[in-house]
């Protein structure tokens, strides 16, 4: 396992290179440029800044340079947060995402979990009719959608809760974004949860144990429950990264301080430096992510060897 | 196997004999499949034909009608925007863009991935490698990102948003296909068609292809609403679709901010958009379901 995790680190390597190969070159290739502002500067100063930036330099060794800043792990200065260098910027958005993005997987687990096996132990009955229902109505609605209906009815009309804003990430202000952000993926587990564990339920070893005359809630905790997890285990790391990604609406929409809202605010102002590092960033994140859903997977599910 | 038990047990029809022309027929006896498809079709029909039929133009600005609520008599039954237009054309408008950009991004990311795929399955050894570990690599770069990022730095074009969609939804396409490729590869039919001599390409194109329909129209099917959830998901952002056109992202957009005014500029366009996910979903699923006779469920 060990030897596993390794190899699939070094694995990494070129989809690492590849990510921020494509990412500098398609920053770099657009038009417009981090210092075109509405006041024109006079050329000397711009062409100094340029100077300053490096950016005056053919594009390829601008590339090398900044590969070379990366292997020393200097994402460089920010253009447009000005005395501020990227990681600094990410180490100030990152905190903001992170709890947003953790609590709101914990919520879809749990919850999703919970509703799939509900729905899987009264098959067919009403309450997996009323769950399966609301999955699929849950997987349509996109985030953006839940996220305004939620704060109008829970902000606006029933006053229960902050519309927005951020409280130094008080409680209070962080239901609204994890439950919107949540709910599509609380939807999805439950559909995984009740379809494995609904297969695991009829399959023999659990027939076996009914007939040893174990306990319902012994046989679902002890047998089935590991089987019927897998399926959510190697969702969890695609799920993470959705997560992350859809942060970006749902920071935009209650105004989080996170890195999303730094993401697009840089791609708006053309912010190279911060642009790629966020890019980057978030891809070894996601990387690190799947990586670990694919060890724990192998963990939980003893018929995987790793060769 | 299954799918022939079962149909000895129907009394109300002959089964067909072709193996789509089976799917179809279990798909028709779905109601929730047959829901969805007519749910679906109205709504098609109603963006494509209504905006000719309706008195309001979807980009008519008038300053008397600013945020009016929706209203029978005036002919506003959906309401108006801050900017005094009426929201039934410009959620029929917007649904043609949304619709048009699920079904166009998707179909590019159909060829790309169609042939991506049954080349990289039929070639086989090196060239394989080579193809699929791009499709590795790729597909672990965050390209919600990369979307965005192309969004904002070449405009707001409607081309270029279904070709970077299209461009970032055809990897798995290409995995399905090249699975299916490898199965059908050892048949005997292909063996057949390499002994007389046809070329490979023609191969891929006449016998591969057309042998992974099934999958791809499953996959394909289940592809557009994950489309047209990226296109609103851009357009929510602002870097999507640009005024006055609009799409049911960009309505939603105007929605969100407007939502303790007017709630129904959320509403309308947002319960389009979800109706049209749900039924594209359901009919995703129905046809796995119809295409997979094994699966009893």
């Amino acid at each position: 396992m060990f030897r596993y995790a390794v190899a699939r680190l070094l694995g990494a390597i070129p989809t690492l290179f590849a990510l921020v190969t494509i990412a500098f070159f398609l920053v770099r290739l657009a038009p417009g440029g981090p210092f075109d502002d509405e006041r024109q500067l006079p050329p000397e100063i711009e062409a100094n800044l340029q100077r300053a930036y490096n950016l005056d330099a053919p594009l390829t060794s601008q590339y090398l340079r900044y590969l070379g800043d990366l292997a020393r792990g200097d994402l460089g200065p920010s253009f447009k947060y000005k005395d501020y260098s990227v990681a600094e910027l990410i180490a100030t958005g990152l905190p903001a995402t992170l709890r947003i993005g953790l609590s709101a997987l914990v919520v879809a687990v749990l919850a999703g979990v919970f509703c799939g096996a509900v729905a899987a132990l009264r098959r067919n009955g009403w309450v997996d009719r009323v769950v399966m229902t609301l999955a699929m109505t849950g997987i349509a609605i996109p985030n953006f959608v839940v996220a305004p209906a939620l704060t109008l009815l829970l902000g606006v009309y029933l006053r229960l809760l902050p519309v927005g804003g951020w409280g130094d990430g008080a409680f209070r202000f962080l239901i609204l974004p994890v439950v919107a952000l949540a709910l599509p993926k609380i939807a999805y587990v439950a559909r995984l949860t009740r379809g494995s564990l609904a297969e695991v339920l009829g399959s023999p070893y659990i027939r076996t144990a009914r007939a040893k005359g174990l306990r319902g809630t012994t046989i679902l905790v002890r047998h089935a429950a590991r089987a019927a997890l897998l399926p959510v285990v190697s969702y969890l790391g695609p799920t993470a990264a959705a997560l992350l990604t859809g942060s970006v609406v749902i920071e935009q929409i209650f105004g989080i301080p996170g890195l999303g809202r730094y993401f697009v605010q840089g791609a708006l102002n053309r912010d190279y430096t911060l642009v790629l590092g966020i890019v980057l960033f978030y891809g070894t994140l996601i990387i690190l992510l799947n990586l670990l859903a694919d060890l724990a997977y192998g963990w939980l599910d003893p018929r995987v060897r790793y060769d | 196997m299954a799918g022939w038990i079962r149909g000895c047990a129907m009394t109300d029809a002959v089964l067909p004999r072709s193996p789509g022309g089976r799917a179809w027929a279990r798909l028709r006896r779905n109601p929730t499949a047959v829901a969805a498809m007519i749910v679906l079709g109205v709504i098609a029909g109603l963006c494509i034909v209504g905006p000719w039929v309706i008195p309001h133009s979807y980009d008519a600005v008038s300053w008397e009608n600013i945020l009016t609520a929706p209203d029978w008599s005036s002919g506003h039954w959906f309401g108006t925007d801050p900017n005094g237009r009426d929201l039934l054309a410009r959620t029929l408008v917007g649904g043609r863009i949304s619709l048009m950009v699920g079904l166009v991004a998707s179909l590019v990311s159909l060829v790309i991935g169609v042939s991506w795929g049954a080349v990289a399955g039929y070639t086989g050894g090196r060239v394989d490698g080579v193809m699929m570990r791009i499709v590795d690599i790729l597909y672990a770069l965050p390209f919600m990102f990369f979307v965005i990022l192309l969004m904002v730095y070449f405009g707001r074009n409607i081309v270029l948003i279904f070709v970077a969609i299209g461009a970032v939804e055809w990897l798995t396409m290409a995995r399905i296909v090249r699975g299916q490729t490898l199965s059908l590869k050892r048949r005997e039919f292909i063996e057949a068609a390499r002994a007389i001599g046809v070329p490979g390409l023609t191969i891929v194109r006449r016998h591969i292809v057309p042998n992974v329909a099934g999958p791809v129209i499953v996959f394909l099917t289940l592809t557009i609403p994950e489309v047209m959830l990226i296109e609103s998901f851009i357009s929510f952002l602002g870097l999507g679709v640009q005024e006055p056109m609009t799409s049911w992202g960009v309505l939603i957009s105007e929605g969100a901010q407007n939502i303790e005014e007017a709630p129904w500029l959320l509403a309308f366009p947002g319960t389009c958009l979800a109706l049209t996910l749900l039924c594209l979903n359901l009919l995703g699923d129905a046809l796995r379901d119809a295409l997979d006779p094994r699966d009893g469920r």
